[in-house]
């Protein structure tokens, strides 16, 4: 009835699912496992502040001049549009608006996911591989409570900051361009700005979404870590699904998160 | 100090890794346990580190059952046991000084002034006190694996576990490494079980070697019986020789059929 070339298909459809659907149970367990060990890390705050300088300050280069350049660029673009309908006053609003509540935090997101992501992934992939992650298990010392959960802290707390600074330094980008460039009015580029974005409709919405981002992209670098074979090339592919998986997650998260957000109403 | 009663380990019912195993470290004592690689010696090792647990049989560590104790159990036996991986597994984001005093902040309140002088005396008993400020990276392998030494008799435990400390090393780093796990184990009066497939150097320092082939215990005795063994598969290991029962070529159809010469 079926050829058997349709069935060893079949089966290798079935074979992937059932190894992502166990692999989302590991990752889940692991998520909760890092939470619930989160205990350590927080009595020893020294654990998440050394973190937090290796995801969130050396990612600041990369955010800071990504923010710059992203704001600059829609300076010109938001003036071309605008200029069209004689609304070149609202350039301000235009550029703050879509920072905050959109290219702040997924832009962010994408540019912590490949710097600081990647570089969770390898770092406790090459622990692994090299047996340091086994050594502190053979030490009584637990490497969730120890390794992983002062690297989640780190990466939930420094994205919505990195994000903020993101969208800062977009504004100021576009600030540079719009007024300092091309002669936008300087008053209304800052009043409007002030008076259309809402502190509770767009800056919480926005901080929300990179909160969200933050654990999504932590979690994903953290499992890949440790979930990766102990070779150098499953090192090199954990930190690949990494970078991948988490793009498409935050590209989605943000899409759902915005449908519930933004409604209209 | 170490028992390990009718052990059998497979990771499924087609592939026994262990079987049968049974074996006994006697406290003060130095023992090896030898075999060809694959013969299931760091499967043993990790056992009696409680990484694993025994399919049958027991493994009984200073009087508890490791298969019987739960996580916190494992961890509190693990606190008094030290173990040297193959290539150290030094922590490369911490000093040597750091790497030493890991366990002491971890499980001790000691102050700091204590742990400075704890490390020191724990690095100038592998001679690598001078070298407390390096990094991981900044060390020759025999060096790393003198710091791991150091670092796995931090607290000073009553069991030692080695999983192949002489791979890899130098001649002069090889003779220090080999008189050091006699050294300590003797200073600190603790239990000494050594994996390894070096036969010569272990024999010049161990107490009783257990001989490992094929996942089942082939032999065991001093190691002056190892040398005099006339036992086909313990002389092959011993003396080296390419050929005997562990055969030089892996099992492969006829060479003239292979070169279809027929």
């Amino acid at each position: 009835m079926f050829n058997r070339g349709a069935i060893i298909n079949f089966r290798g459809v079935g074979h992937h699912t059932v190894d992502n659907v166990l692999r989302l149970g590991f990752a889940t367990r692991f998520l909760v496992l890092t939470i619930l060990h989160s205990g350590t890390c927080f009595r020893r705050m020294h654990l998440i502040t050394r973190e937090l300088y290796y995801t969130g300050v050396l990612s600041m280069i990369i955010i800071v001049v990504s923010g710059l350049f992203v704001g600059m660029v829609m300076g010109f673009q938001g003036y071309q549009t605008l200029k069209t309908y004689g609304s070149e006053s609202a350039l301000g609003v235009l550029v703050a608006l879509s920072l905050v509540r959109e290219l702040g935090p997924v832009v962010s997101a994408l540019l912590f996911a490949s710097r600081a992501g990647s570089a969770m992934t390898a770092e406790i992939g090459l622990m692994k591989t090299t047996e340091q992650l086994s050594a502190m298990e053979m030490m009584a010392v637990d490497p969730i409570a120890r390794v992983v959960a002062p690297r989640f802290w780190a990466g939930v707390i420094s994205m919505p900051l990195l994000a903020a600074i993101f969208s800062a330094m977009g504004v100021y980008g576009g600030y540079l361009i719009g007024v300092v460039f091309i002669g936008v009015d300087e008053g209304s580029f800052w009043a409007q700005m002030q008076s259309a974005v809402d502190f509770r409709e767009d800056i919480v919405n926005g901080v929300i979404k990179s909160v969200v981002f933050g654990i999504a992209v932590t979690w994903i670098a953290l499992f890949e870590g440790y979930d990766a074979p102990p070779t150098a090339e499953g090192v090199s592919g954990a930190t690949t699904r990494t970078v991948v998986t988490s793009s498409l997650v935050i590209l989605g998260l943000d899409f759902i998160l915005t449908a519930f957000m933004f409604r209209g109403i | 100090m170490v028992e390990i009663i009718g052990v059998s380990y497979s990771y499924d019912r087609r592939r026994p890794i262990l079987t049968g195993i049974n074996m006994v470290v006697p406290r003060g004592k130095v023992v090896a346990i030898m075999g060809i690689s694959g013969s299931g010696k760091t499967t043993l090792l990790r056992l009696i580190g409680g990484v694993m647990k025994p399919t049958t049989g027991s493994v009984i560590v200073d009087g508890q059952r490791t298969n019987e104790l739960d996580r916190d159990g494992l961890y509190r036996m693990r606190r008094r046991m030290g173990m040297l991986f193959q290539f150290g597994a030094l922590f490369t984001d911490l000093s040597v000084y750091d790497n030493v005093a890991f366990q002491m902040r971890e499980h001790t309140d000691l102050p700091e002034t204590m742990i400075h002088d704890l490390v020191m005396m724990k690095l100038d008993s592998v001679g690598l006190r001078g070298a407390h400020h390096l990094m991981p990276s900044e060390l020759s392998g025999g060096m790393a694996r003198r710091v791991a030494l150091a670092r796995s008799t931090a607290l000073d435990p009553s069991l030692i576990l080695y999983d192949e400390p002489f791979t890899g090393l130098d001649p002069i780093s090889l003779g220090v490494t080999r008189n050091l796990v006699r050294k300590l184990n003797d200073a600190l009066g603790s239990t000494s079980i050594v994996v390894t497939h070096d036969v010569q150097e272990a024999l010049d320092v161990v107490d009783y070697v257990y001989y490992l082939s094929g996942g089942k215990m082939v032999a065991h005795g001093t190691p002056e019986q190892m040398r005099a063994s006339t036992d086909p598969l313990v002389r092959q290991f011993v003396w080296g020789e390419a050929d005997g029962p562990v055969a030089y070529q892996y099992p492969s159809r006829d060479f003239r059929e292979e070169l279809a010469l027929v």
